[in-house]
């Protein structure tokens, strides 16, 4: 049987931070548009629009991704986790905590991000180092901190995390 | 981005059958890092985006009978380096990986697609060539080989023929007693184009070189397997005497470019500095160590 071409609008269903969520979007749309203009999700922010940045990470079916550089129709089927699920309903993540009292954020476009991939390595490595942090996060570009507050900001809240643990 | 149509085979035979009826307006399209890119920015003349990433072949890595390992075009980078099996065999092929882009692009982008996307500096290209790859092509008139340092025609064109795509990668099972490395040299420590980029392999007989692959990147319209540095270092001592010959007729093979990334001469330099540690990185694995430099 040949295979379907899609253009137009095409229906798709996928998992948004736990959540069967059913969206209309053209093929050429990215995963960031769709989730920022079609679902109204703006956490996740448009910087470079290239995969340079890292403003528009988010997490597809376990792996970081820049979703600027993925197209909304291939989110069928999948499960993402974007910013908006990383608080939980009794309070921040350790990572916002951390971001807020280590002043990790100025501006705050990069900050979705930063955390986004920070929660996706922290989950892979609970106890980096401070080379390990910068070598994932090097995909991430704050042109406010200069660094070193996010990457203080990182290893804080995993210590925390792992005290927790 | 400009209207694009999506397409999602299952087989090869039915992406066989979309390129060949959309011929050079239908692209592969494995992670996006590169093509998304492109249609956007530069709006690169693609109407069908046929992803890779539901047909089996194209997305297992798998060892064979033999001991070689396939590994589909579109496998992503991160799945190279988790892989700890993979990662033994092949290391510098993992060591290209683990140095494209970022943590993001490498949940994505795959070697595959940056052997496809052709460009004279993709660091996959020099790691395939050092472990002696084998390209799977499949196509309208059946299936066919090319052995990797052959595929790149000139910067951005390969041998793919419209309605041809790349299946997988056959990778030889790695030699007893044989090592591999790929670095580059960019200015910053991540995130950057190669300036240069250099893949060696060196299989050892006790202190004497058995066999020996070198491979350039970025100075030249194509990646360069330069067979006589390889050639020459067969029956010497593994040593820096040796490596010196062989970095020598790298410096002397390569022809670089002028451009905003570095200047002919900073490349030939680079060539001859780069091929020497690439030399002492197999060496090292080789023998069973790790290579002091790189990642």
């Amino acid at each position: 049987m040949a295979t379907e071409i899609l253009s137009g609008k095409v229906h798709v269903q996928t998992t948004i931070n736990g959540e069967l969520v059913d969206f209309l979007a053209e093929p050429r749309e990215s995963l960031l548009e769709v989730l920022r203009d079609n679902l109204g999700l703006t956490g996740a922010k448009e910087g470079c629009n290239n995969g340079n940045c890292g403003a528009c990470n988010v997490v597809m079916d376990g792996i970081l991704v820049n979703s600027c550089c993925v197209l909304g129709v291939e989110a069928a089927g999948s499960t993402i986790d974007t910013i908006e699920g990383v608080a939980s309903p009794t309070g921040l993540h350790p990572l916002q905590q951390s971001f807020l009292e280590n002043a990790a954020l100025q501006c705050g476009v990069c900050t979705p991000g930063f955390i986004v991939a920070a929660k996706a390595l922290l989950e892979e490595n609970p106890n980096p180092t401070e080379y390990e942090v910068r070598w994932w996060l090097a995909g991430n570009l704050c042109r406010c901190t200069g660094y070193d507050k996010i990457i203080r900001a990182v290893l804080d809240a995993a210590q925390r995390m792992r005290a927790e643990a | 981005m400009r209207a694009i149509q999506y397409a999602a085979p299952s087989t090869v035979e039915n992406a066989i059958a979309i390129l060949a009826e959309h011929g050079s307006n239908a692209r592969m399209f494995a992670g996006g890092t590169d093509l998304i890119v492109q249609v956007r920015e530069d709006g690169r003349d693609t109407e069908v985006f046929v992803d890779a990433k539901h047909i089996p072949e194209l997305v297992d890595v798998s060892v064979n009978a033999d001991g070689s390992t396939t590994l589909g075009a579109a496998a992503p980078c991160h799945q190279l380096y988790n892989n700890a099996q993979f990662t033994a065999s092949y290391p510098a092929v993992v060591d290209a990986a683990r140095i494209i882009g970022s943590t993001g692009i490498q949940g994505r982008a795959s070697v595959g697609g940056n052997l496809c996307n052709s460009g004279p500096a993709g660091d996959t290209i020099p790691a395939l060539i050092v472990h002696s790859a084998i390209c799977n092509i499949a196509g309208p008139d059946g299936q066919r080989t090319v052995a990797v340092e052959d595929f790149c025609t000139a910067p951005g064109r390969n041998v793919l023929q419209d309605g041809e795509l790349l299946v997988s990668l056959t990778l030889p099972k790695p030699a007893a007693g044989s090592g591999t490395h790929y670095l580059r040299f960019i200015p910053r420590n991540e995130m950057d184009i190669a300036v240069v980029g250099t893949g060696a392999f060196l299989q050892l007989d006790g202190e004497s070189i058995a066999a020996a692959r070198i491979s350039l990147g970025a100075v030249a319209p194509t990646p360069l397997f330069v067979q006589a540095a390889g050639d020459a270092l067969v029956g010497m001592t593994a040593d820096e005497d040796s490596f010196a010959v062989a970095a020598d007729i790298a410096r002397d093979t390569a022809s670089p470019i002028n451009d905003m990334r570095g200047t002919v001469a900073h490349r030939k330099q680079l060539s001859y500095v780069l091929t020497q540690r690439a030399l002492r990185g197999a060496k090292a694995r080789a023998q069973g160590g790790s290579p002091t430099n790189g990642h």
